[in-house]
């Protein structure tokens, strides 16, 4: 006998009462992995280059290496950001309207920078 | 009104206020707090890049903010909260994979979490400030 409320359908695609399942606990978790050298990585190269001109930062920014680390940290890190960013307001903004309003606000701010640095530095590494 | 329907006036749990101060639950809103943190910086950093790909003279003007002391402040506490919330955040993976429960591993690792993370960010201040 089945004891669960459930259907077997249901149970079986495992996405639970809010249809999205576990997929934004594991995009957490997998951003977080991958930001754990990608952080210890940046942390250095901050360090590093906080009080550097504009033709050493580019130089370093142009590099192919450090271009690819360097996008794959701001991709990685803002959606992590942004995904931490709406369980903080999932947990304290309880009108429905203004917790809405706030998540894609977060996300569309996210999406701006993000893009804006990739940009950035693809305009550095390629030279225009 | 009925007695059923009458709002309720006694405190209700979570009451932060009548809670004693303790390593675990300070550490478990200063990871919420370094992330908010982290979020907001990482918008100071993209326009970092962002004014690196412009020209000379704007680059010159965003890095003397930088290299002043607000903007030293901005990094370095920028730096502390990455090296907070990462250790800690490895804390957590290890609790997602089912270990370190107990309370007394709870406060050794929170204490591994609060030391390594302090020598790291005086060691990045150090470091940071020799090289302006």
């Amino acid at each position: 006998m089945n004891s669960d409320l459930r259907t077997p359908l249901a149970r079986a695609r495992g996405l639970g009462s809010a249809r999205a399942g576990v997929h934004h606990w594991w995009a957490q978790r997998l951003t977080a992995i991958a930001l754990i050298p990608l952080v210890v990585w940046f942390a250095i190269s901050l360090v590093m280059m906080s009080g550097a001109d504009y033709g050493a930062v580019r130089a370093w920014i142009g590099s192919p290496m450090v271009m690819v680390l360097l996008i794959l940290t701001i991709a990685v890190g803002l959606h992590h950001g942004q995904l931490g960013l709406q369980v903080v307001i999932e947990d304290y903004v309880h009108g429905d309207g203004s917790k809405l309003a706030l998540i894609v606000a977060v996300r569309f701010v996210a999406v701006l920078f993000g893009l804006a640095a990739i940009v950035a530095v693809l305009r550095i590494g390629f030279g225009s | 009104m009925s007695v059923a329907n009458r709002p309720v006036h006694r405190p209700l749990s979570p009451h932060l206020q009548v809670y004693k101060w303790q390593l675990t639950s300070v550490m478990s809103i200063l990871h919420r707090a370094t992330g908010i943190a982290l979020s907001v910086g990482a918008l100071y950093l993209a326009t970092w890049v962002i004014y690196a790909a412009s020209n000379p003279t704007a680059y010159a003007l965003f890095q003397s903010f930088n290299t002043s002391i607000v903007g030293r402040i901005v990094l370095g506490g920028w730096l502390f909260c990455a090296f907070y919330h990462l250790c800690n955040g490895i804390r957590h993976l290890f609790w997602d994979a089912g270990y370190g429960f107990e309370l007394k591993d709870a406060y050794r690792s929170g204490w591994i979490v609060v030391a390594v993370s302090l020598i790291a960010t005086v060691v990045s201040w150090i470091v940071g400030l020799r090289l302006v």
